[in-house]
């Protein structure tokens, strides 16, 4: 069984996600990665140093990954095969085509996977994560979708791995052109990797109140997130989103202001180290994976403990 | 223009989920809503359908119930309706509901297939994709933004740091997040109408599709729960006690 992984360029780098699928990989045996993006001598060194075996370096330019990418590596993977994809907006495109492709499934949300055998077995956490399924696959390709943050990124000092460039096929009748891509402005910590977040929820009532989120997110230099209800709500932008749809955090401390704690969320925060919670509803949810539950309105809490933390 | 929307009924995600014992499937209730996640795409439909003298057909598969999910939709706006249910669909992949859909589509004939970018229930996050393979068309994913040119569409997709501008020709599909339109609310005149628009039932033997399923579930068990943490009312001190457990945590 070869192990691959899926690994996407941003920013000019290995994406983090990619490195921490790339973790898991090289304990399941040597791992090739199929790299997808412009790529130099320093993403492959990189890659080298958190331990890829050999690259397939596959540069879509102006195309939009999903199709070319997926036939590129259908053509490359045998029954055998085990890859790694993130539970990512490109992951997800190249592994539900390729899946079709090849006429197998994709386990997706997975938060472990392991070999067993000739096949797969994935572990995956549902019900906002208070249970944990495990899965198996009877044929390869097996196809992993993992959630991020399920492992940790970890520099092993390899050294540089075998280079492989291959040529993406001819442009079919699935073909879609990126024109232009646009960077939104960033301010302060990023959610992915803050060490402390601040996330609102429907109970702050309003859009406005969603201020309060960002004076307590500076104040701690912290990022700032949100559930889903007060994103669809069109409240905050949809970047801000932390949950199952959205993005997975494990800060040292995740703040949640006026959150009830739904599944969809919990299952995108409760693994940060510490959680405090506020929110009126001494029943919420939110309250049963939080080591401080403050049960209170968000409207007098937070200002105080604002003002608190100016002053000191 | 055939615009297809796909929809899924969903049990109401404010009720508590449980498992079928034995089979592990989601117990599905008799009364199932409109995954709230569609109503973006149902709207995005009914817009385009609109502006190119088009028509809206949604199609979905699963348990039937009552069908009152399917009625949201088609209160919203939409022409009719495709429902798959099949015995042998239960517990289905996602490669079993793409073909299931995929097949049923290409029945409808389309120009353009709108779909949310995945389920609330289910989130494999990859039906979309899988779907556009089978169909053979581009899949323009993760839209926050959508216009539709001549033969051609364009859209912005989500990514990590931003959006990307992406275009292909139709027919295509689209999965679209939440928030890249605001859904309407049915009207009375709509959910009246909703009563009388056409729903066909299909099964897999109308559908000529495969359905073995090459996954299972091995086992379930609890998550290691989080150790208990203390829980204070605010009297208007509350405050004090979380900066006392940041500078605890020092953090601060």
């Amino acid at each position: 069984m070869a192990t691959y992984v899926f690994v996407e360029e941003e920013d000019g780098a290995p994406s983090t996600l990619g490195l921490e699928l790339l973790a898991k990989a090289r304990d399941l045996g040597d791992a090739t990665v199929f790299y997808v993006g412009s790529g130099s001598d320093e993403t492959f060194a990189e890659l080298g140093n958190h331990g890829a075996a050999s690259i397939v370096h596959l540069d879509p330019g102006d195309r939009l990954p999903a199709a070319p990418v997926a036939e590129a590596i259908g053509a490359r993977v045998g029954a055998e095969d085990l890859i790694l994809f993130g539970q990512a907006y490109t992951d997800r495109d190249v592994a539900g085509r390729l899946a079709a492709r090849l006429g197998v499934g994709v386990l997706s949300n997975a938060s472990d996977v392991r070999q067993v055998g000739g096949g797969v077995e994935t572990d995956h956490e549902i019900f906002g994560g208070t249970r944990i399924v495990t899965a198996a696959a009877g044929q390869g390709p097996f196809l992993v979708l993992i959630r991020p943050k399920s492992f940790a990124a970890e520099p092993v000092g390899g050294g540089k791995p075998t280079v492989d460039v291959v040529d993406l096929p001819a442009p079919g009748s699935s073909e879609a052109t990126v024109t232009a891509s646009q960077t939104e402005e960033r301010e302060g910590p990023q959610l992915g990797d803050a060490k402390i977040v601040v996330s609102g929820g429907r109970g702050l009532g309003s859009a406005d109140a969603y201020g309060l989120v960002e004076s307590l997110g500076k104040t701690l230099d912290a990022a700032t997130g949100a559930t889903r209800a007060i994103v669809d709500s069109g409240w905050v932008p949809y970047a801000k989103q932390v949950g199952q749809t959205g993005k997975t955090v494990k800060p040292d401390v995740y703040i949640a202001c006026g959150i009830s704690g739904a599944m969809q969320h919990l299952v995108g925060m409760k693994d940060s180290m510490t959680i405090i919670a506020i929110n009126k509803d001494p029943d919420a949810p939110i309250f049963s994976v939080a080591d401080l539950g403050v049960v209170g309105d968000v409207h007098n809490v937070m200002p105080k403990l604002i003002e608190a933390l100016e002053s000191r | 223009m055939n615009v297809v929307v796909c929809v899924k009924q969903i049990p109401d995600p404010a009720t508590p989920y449980t498992l079928e014992d034995g089979t592990n499937w989601l117990v599905r209730p008799e009364e199932q809503i409109l995954d709230d996640g569609d109503r973006y795409g149902v709207e995005m439909g009914l817009q385009i359908a609109q502006a190119n003298e088009g028509t809206v057909t949604l199609v979905s598969m699963g348990p039937a119930g009552n069908g009152q999910g399917i009625r949201q939709a088609l209160a919203m706006g939409a022409d009719k309706a495709v429902l798959i249910e099949d015995d042998t669909l239960r517990g289905a992949d996602a490669l079993t509901t793409a073909r299931a859909l995929a097949a049923a589509i290409k029945n409808e004939g389309f120009d353009l297939v709108i779909a949310g970018t995945e389920s609330t229930d289910g989130y494999s996050g990859v039906v979309p994709q899988m779907l556009a393979q089978i169909l053979d068309i581009p899949a323009l994913t993760y839209a926050t933004k959508v216009e539709i040119g001549d033969g051609s569409l364009s859209i912005h997709r989500q990514t990590e740091a931003g959006y990307d501008t992406v275009e292909a020709s139709l027919p295509a599909l689209v999965s679209v997040t939440a928030g890249v339109v605001e859904p309407r609310y049915p009207t009375f005149k709509g959910i009246m109408d909703a009563k009388k628009k056409p729903v066909d039932n299909l099964s897999v033997a109308d559908l000529g599709i495969e359905t073995a399923v090459d996954q299972k579930v091995t086992s379930i068990a609890d998550a290691p729960e989080r150790a208990a943490g203390q829980k204070i009312e605010d009297e208007g001190e509350a405050h004090l006690a979380i900066v006392a457990l940041l500078e605890d945590r020092k953090v601060i």
